[in-house]
């Protein structure tokens, strides 16, 4: 099922939970809303799942204009953030209970919540509580239940937000195949870059309750439409610095930036693993710190005139050969982006 | 609120019923009280309540009260501590003996203590020996109050004390800190906010305490006749108007607590026991 | 974590005989505020003989105290389950004007003296109570009979459940309900399915408090009853009325059948309580 949102408005008091959002979801697709915590995601799914009503815009499923249909009747699958398991229910109560509200069979619910069990790899717990399940295995039911009554969008806030990381890695992938198996079109809200990236066809980046950039993830990481999408995905420096034509001075250093964007002062955005440093008395920066972080290494250096930056490098780069603190080094800028430096942060 | 779970039209209709069960049940009735005992013009109401024995009424309730809270907050917070610290035996039976009086008729802890504390009673002439006279007395009036808000600091104490991180008090200890000093900063700001609140809300079940009064204290004007004795007391001889003036010092009381409580309880999120 | 005892770890003599002290001062206090008075009315029952006692309480009078105890109970016991509930919901999830007013109220009796409660329905109701012009037109009485001892109890008992109700829902929040409504069930369906099943602990112990309230409730039935033997008097007024009547075999019958009845209540009231305090650990668990 398609998915349009247009002109979506949300005000909480005097606070604006979302601002003129629109978009569009294709169907089967899985798409992540990315955000800070705060900018308004959450209020977008819960205004999609009917849990809140928008002050202004409007909700399409498929063509039909969901915008004042109640929640229990958009057929749209939920998980929630801490997965709101009905405690008194066991795991197989907790599946069917979709089925059993709109009056299938008990047999029939039941047969169908065991083959969900089954699918999320729970199989034999049907009798367990929810309280003896571990977290992983509480995300899994909610995904069951959820996926129970057969909705045509499933919608997830912060689905592996309450889990521990190792756990989380593991239910991402899974996650992926298992969207990938079903086909539901299904939309998930997160904080957590990585996650959005690894996971989704597309992500909806959204910052202050506003749409910031929608795109595939490399459209979002290499082409970053605002300084604020350049800023959140990725490690960054953010320079001052001044634009001509294609290149852009900051103190001592030169990029070449993207022609077309803004000229005159700007804020230059540079990843920190765009950036190569190398040895070199003649250089234009001084390494303050080395910090060595798993298989990466983080160089924290100062460019003359235009302050402190960071770059990255795997560990065992050959360009780190006597960078070391109070080093002279060179710096290149493989690929940066220039913003407006009046554009709002 | 979630648009998705607003009330429908039966569940506002059941919503308009109990609002209006409770108005007509609590606040039409103490609105009349009030009102007829207002009736007759202020100086009649300074009169009334300003009579002898009425005042004497309640000032007897009104200390009995403050001393019974007061001995609640200390009584009640050593009851707790060593019902958390102290591995006793029948611990659990003690502290489940502690709720009792939540579920006792006050009637009936008022026979017991009668029965223990009477004339005829082992204790009662032992302390009549010593001169100390309990029933019909104002030691049997406290002991009541005591009785009956027994629970109140206990269960709001327990649980803070019970929560307390060992590694606090520990290392109070390994900072060379005393008993006392260990107890004054570690424990007591966590559970005084507690105990006080606690023993608020003994004072304000103090203050209308009734059926326990009635067996073991009686009645005797100026000695051990309590505001509500008293107000019972004019209603059966028909002066509902005494008893009305009477009724709203000890509703105002009562309220001003009420409202005391209420603010300590918000401050600090302190959880009461009944 | 109640059940483990934390002594600490450091023990001098000083602190022993400060512990000793304490837990004696502590002894003290219950057993002459608590365990005393229960036991002497335990002994007084062996004195008197529970077969005296028992027999006493075959009477025609106390049976019918005892009777209108129960169906005052019974009473208490269905109105306040239907009214805690709704009130406790209307007071957590309903966004209405009187919210805070309904909340304060419903705290209210829990502040006021039963007689003070009992003078009020008087003045409002009574012989020359403002509503008594429409009263006696109705041909209703309400002081001095059934309804009287009803309103009595009912206004004494109402705080109980929709506070332990109230508690609990603001505790457990909207999120399992809102999942009911995404998986389709009804307003009705959601209730019944999800929200009355979080809070039936806290139901079952507000109701067992009313039980406790309006089973040992003396003051405001004493005088918006009349305590008139045979009619409006409960097993409370009715052990009043036999000690002014020096008739003690059946006072101290009744005193010990309602101490007995008050013990299994709070037998109850524990199960419940450390019920709710497991389903509460598991929940810290998650």
């Amino acid at each position: 099922m398609n998915i349009r949102v247009e002109h979506l408005s949300k005000r909480f008091g005097t606070f604006e939970a979302v601002r003129d959002v629109t978009f569009e979801v294709r169907s089967g697709s899985l798409v992540a809303l990315l955000g800070p915590s705060g900018s308004g995601k959450s209020t977008i799914l819960r205004i999609l799942a009917g849990l809140d009503t928008p002050d202004a815009g409007a909700v399409w499923l498929g063509d039909e204009d969901a915008t004042r249909v109640h929640a229990r009747a958009r057929a749209i699958g939920f998980v929630f953030q801490h997965y709101a398991l009905f405690r008194h229910l066991t795991v197989e109560d907790n599946v069917s209970f979709g089925l059993d509200v709109r009056g299938v069979p008990k047999p029939e619910a039941r047969r169908r919540a065991r083959e969900l069990l089954a699918l999320v790899g729970l199989g034999g717990l049907e009798r367990r509580f929810p309280s003896q399940l571990s977290g992983g295995q509480r995300q899994r039911v909610a995904l069951a239940r959820a996926l129970a009554p057969e909705p045509k969008l499933l919608l997830l806030d912060e689905p592996f937000g309450a889990v521990d990381a190792k756990v989380r890695e593991e239910l991402r992938e899974w996650l992926r195949r298992l969207h990938d198996e079903v086909g539901v079109t299904s939309i998930f809200v997160t904080h957590d870059q990585d996650e959005a990236f690894s996971v989704a066809d597309r992500v909806l980046v959204i910052h202050r309750g506003g749409l910031e950039q929608s795109g595939t993830p490399a459209q979002i990481l290499d082409e970053p439409a605002t300084e604020f999408v350049a800023r959140f995905v990725g490690e960054v420096n953010v320079l001052d610095a001044r634009v001509e034509g294609a290149t852009a001075r900051a103190g001592a250093l030169r990029a070449e930036v993207p022609t077309g964007g803004p000229e005159g002062d700007v804020h230059l955005v540079v990843r920190s693993y765009d950036l190569k440093l190398w040895r070199d008395d003649a250089g234009v920066a001084t390494v303050e710190r080395v910090v060595t972080l798993g298989d990466r290494v983080r160089v924290h250096a100062t460019v003359d005139g235009a302050g402190a930056i960071v770059a990255q490098f795997p560990r065992r780069s050959s360009l780190l050969r006597g960078v070391e603190p109070g080093a002279r080094v060179a710096v290149e800028v493989t690929s940066a982006r220039a913003y407006g430096s009046s554009s709002s942060m | 609120m979630s648009a998705a779970l607003a009330p429908g039209p039966l569940a506002r209709a059941l919503r308009a019923g109990v609002v209006l069960y409770v108005v007509a049940l609590v606040a039409v009735p103490l609105a009349t009280l009030v009102e007829v005992g207002l009736a007759d013009g202020p100086a009649a109401f300074f009169g009334r309540i300003g009579a002898p024995t009425a005042r004497a009424a309640l000032w007897l309730t009104t200390w009995t009260a403050l001393l019974v809270g007061a001995l609640n907050v200390v009584l009640g917070t050593a009851t707790a501590w060593v019902l958390v610290r102290y591995r006793l035996p029948g611990r659990a039976l003690l502290s489940a003996l502690v709720d009792l009086p939540l579920a006792i008729p006050t009637l009936v802890a008022g026979v017991m203590l009668a029965l223990l504390y009477g004339p005829t009673a082992l204790a009662g002439r032992a302390l009549s020996a010593l001169g100390v006279e309990v029933v019909f007395a104002r030691p049997g009036i406290v002991l009541a109050l005591l009785f009956v808000t027994l629970p109140f600091v206990v269960r709001a104490v327990e649980p803070l004390l019970a929560e307390i991180d060992p590694a606090e008090e520990e290392a109070a200890i390994v900072l060379g800190a005393g008993p006392v000093q260990t107890f004054r900063t570690v424990f007591l700001p966590a559970i005084l906010p507690a105990a006080l609140s606690g023993g608020i809300r003994s004072v304000g079940r103090a203050l209308g305490e009734f059926g326990s009064i009635v067996v073991i204290a009686g009645n005797v004007p100026g000695r051990t006749l309590t505001a509500p004795v008293f107000v019972f007391g004019e209603i059966e001889s028909g002066e509902p108007g005494a008893a009305a003036a009477t009724s709203i010092g000890l509703l105002a009381l009562a309220l001003a607590l009420h409202a005391v409580a209420w603010a300590v309880e918000r401050r600090t999120g302190a959880r009461r026991a009944e | 974590m109640r059940s483990d005892a934390r002594a600490p770890a450091a023990s001098s003599t000083g602190a022993r005989a400060g512990r000793v002290a304490l837990v004696i001062l502590v002894l003290l206090y219950l057993g002459v505020v608590l365990i005393g008075p229960l036991g002497a009315l335990g002994g007084e029952l062996a004195d008197v003989g529970v077969g005296a006692a028992l027999g006493a309480l075959g009477r025609e009078d106390a049976l019918a105290a005892l009777r209108m105890t129960v169906v005052l109970t019974a009473i208490a016991v269905a109105v306040n389950a239907v009214v805690g509930t709704a009130g406790a919901i209307a007071i957590v999830r309903h966004r209405f004007r009187g919210r805070a007013l309904l909340s304060a109220l419903a705290d209210l009796p829990l502040a006021v003296s039963p007689v003070v409660i009992g003078l009020a329905f008087l003045a409002l109701v009574g012989r020359d109570g403002v509503l008594a012009p429409w009263l006696d037109a109705l041909g209703v009485r309400v002081v001095f009979a059934f309804p009287g001892l009803v309103v009595a109890v009912l206004f004494v008992t109402l705080p109980y459940t929709i506070r332990e109700v109230a508690y609990v829902l603001e505790e457990i929040g909207t999120s399992e309900e809102e999942a009911a409504v995404t998986l389709g069930a009804s307003a009705w369906q959601t209730f019944w399915r999800v929200t009355l099943p979080n809070v039936r602990v806290a139901l079952g112990y507000g109701l067992l408090m009313t039980m406790a309230r309006s089973l040992g409730e003396f003051g405001a039935v004493l005088v918006l009853g009349g305590s008139i033997s045979g009619q409006t008097q409960t097993a409370t007024t009715f052990i009043h009325d036999a000690i002014e009547e020096r008739e003690l075999a059946p006072a101290y019958g009744m005193a010990a059948l309602l101490a007995a009845i008050s013990v299994l209540l709070l037998a109850a009231l524990e199960w419940a309580k450390g019920r709710r305090a497991r389903a509460a650990e598991k929940e810290a668990d998650r």
